[in-house]
């Protein structure tokens, strides 16, 4: 199977601190990777890094036959017209209506007549369901809202690669089977190649074709949903199934509680 | 215990030098990548109108007033000094000279600062800090030719041009207070001026005051805004960064400039 991206050996840390830890996997053309883990484990990091914003501190990272982490500023640029990435936030340009939006990707990277931009747009719209919403303003959307407007912009140019980051959170349960849905759909129709980040496990392996999970910078699985499922890591299945108790501690690393509320 | 605290001290003005030289080689990373605003014509072209609207037609109302009062009071000092030598009449000549050469360049750069460029870095930082340069970036979109370019050149074409209306408007501030309110001739307040004010030494030299520091004062706006920390406390002191420096490079450099157009000390 042909790989659109893939990340070798790579290692990233953030002020001292080890975020990712020789990681090494492959991101199938065509297909849906979902790469799920508990949050703050650098699955975002690994999205920047895959779309260059970041660089490692080893390793490489590949996209489409090229090393991002060695391209030039406007080689870049160039690739990126090639991606999309939809942001946790939406990250809405907050001075443009829901349409403008949109259309901006369309009208910085196309000559398209303005009735074709406003069609297309439309469409796009339509299919997050919020053409009626077109001249609304970003304030005046919802979380669950912008983030399907960021979804609708992130698509506009028709991208060979695109990353979804945290797609479901704040969603309320129509608008996640809907989002749910289209992620699969757009992946199809439009034979794109997507990264799906989230932590939001049963929405992800439903329409993943090939899952990574990450926990503390390492992997800790990867397969098939159906083979993930079935995994007999405890690491893994207490992730995967919400234990409280096992191997992966709730705290954020520290010193001993007694230790710091009772000095002696 | 002596040597160890003198090593952290050596350390820390090592660290600080360090950290400046990084401060500084970044600015400069960062100008030559904003000088220029990609291709095309038309769309770029219309983005710098809005900040020439942005920058410049939104800050006139606190420039010309401002240049009004400062014209008023040029000839109300002028003239009490003047008065003591019988040498009235020239407060034209005076407050021309002071305006075309120091205080229109001066007070309208320190004023853009405190409106538009606190304004340009608090617009990028807090564009930063909602991802929206992110997502330019990655839709293959370069934030320094969308963004910054144009606004750094919005700056540095609308600066001279504040600084010209400043100068005629503290012109006939003064003119007013000198005829209309202290009685001098007025044949006199625009003859004076006339025969004094060169072209090329006063309005000139100048405007070319007004173009440094107009490339100054919108270069560290811009910088701070894309080099903030992405919070609200960041932003902040962005914004005040951008104030206190661009004030300061302001007064500095116009001693520089002044001592070079003089021609030395």
């Amino acid at each position: 199977m042909e790989n659109f991206a893939e990340l070798v050996d790579l290692s990233f840390s953030r002020d001292g601190r080890l975020i990712l830890d020789h990681i090494s996997l492959q991101i199938p053309k065509g297909k849906v990777t979902a790469i799920l883990g508990p949050s703050g484990t650098g699955k975002t990091t690994l999205l920047r890094l895959i779309s260059g914003q970041l660089k490692p501190d080893s390793g490489d990272v590949i996209v489409d036959g090229l090393s991002v982490p060695s391209l030039s500023r406007n080689d870049l640029f160039t690739l990126r017209k090639r991606l999309s990435l939809l942001f946790q936030t939406g990250a809405l340009f907050t001075d443009m209506s829901v349409f403008e939006n949109v259309a901006f990707s369309l009208r910085e990277h196309t000559r398209l007549p303005e009735h074709m931009i406003r069609d297309l747009v439309l469409l796009r719209l339509q299919s997050v369901g919020l053409r009626g919403a077109a001249h609304h303003m970003p304030s005046e959307l919802s979380g669950g809202m912008a983030r399907r407007v960021a979804l609708a912009r992130s698509l506009a140019l028709d991208p060979e690669l695109i990353m979804y980051d945290e797609p479901f959170t704040g969603q309320d349960p129509i608008s996640m089977a809907v989002l749910v849905k289209l992620i699969r759909n757009v992946n199809d129709l439009l034979s794109l190649t997507s990264v799906l980040v989230s932590h939001d496990v049963e929405e992800a392996l439903s329409i993943a074709d090939q899952v990574y999970v990450l926990s503390h910078g390492r992997l800790i699985g990867e397969g098939t949903p159906e083979h993930v499922r079935q995994t007999d890591s405890p690491e893994l299945k207490q992730f995967l199934f919400g234990h409280v108790d096992g191997p992966v501690s709730f705290h954020y690393p520290s010193k001993p509680l007694a230790q710091e509320v009772l000095p002696l | 215990m002596m040597v160890k605290a003198l090593v952290n001290r050596v350390r820390f003005i090592g660290n600080g030098m360090l950290n400046i030289s990084a401060g500084v080689g970044r600015a400069a990373w960062f100008f030559i990548h904003v000088l220029s605003w990609g291709s095309g014509f038309k769309a770029p072209f219309k983005r710098l109108l809005q900040q020439v609207y942005q920058l410049g037609v939104l800050s006139l109302p606190i420039v010309l007033v401002a240049g009004l009062f400062v014209g008023m009071v040029l000839a109300l000092q002028g003239y009490h000094i003047l008065v003591g030598y019988g040498s009235q009449e020239a407060v034209g000549q005076m407050v021309a000279l002071s305006l075309l050469r120091e205080f229109g360049p001066v007070v309208t750069a320190l004023l853009f600062a405190g409106r538009a460029g606190s304004a340009l870095t608090a617009e990028i930082g807090l564009m930063k800090a909602t991802e929206q340069l992110s997502a330019m970036e990655i839709m293959g979109v370069d934030p320094f030719k969308r963004i910054m370019a144009p606004r750094l050149w919005g700056g540095v074409i609308t600066l001279p041009i504040l600084t010209v209306m400043f100068s005629v408007l503290g012109i006939y501030g003064g003119a007013f207070v000198a005829v209309e309110v202290l009685g001098i001739y007025d044949g006199s307040y625009w003859a004076n001026m006339q025969n004094s004010v060169e072209f090329n030494e006063d309005v000139v030299k100048g405007v070319v005051k007004s173009l440094v520091f107009a490339v100054v004062v919108t270069w560290l706006a811009i910088f701070h805004g894309w080099n903030a920390t992405p919070t609200s406390q960041g932003i902040s002191r962005a914004t005040t960064a951008t104030v206190v420096q661009a004030s300061l490079a302001v007064l500095a450099l116009d001693f520089i400039l002044t001592a070079v157009m003089l021609g030395g000390f």
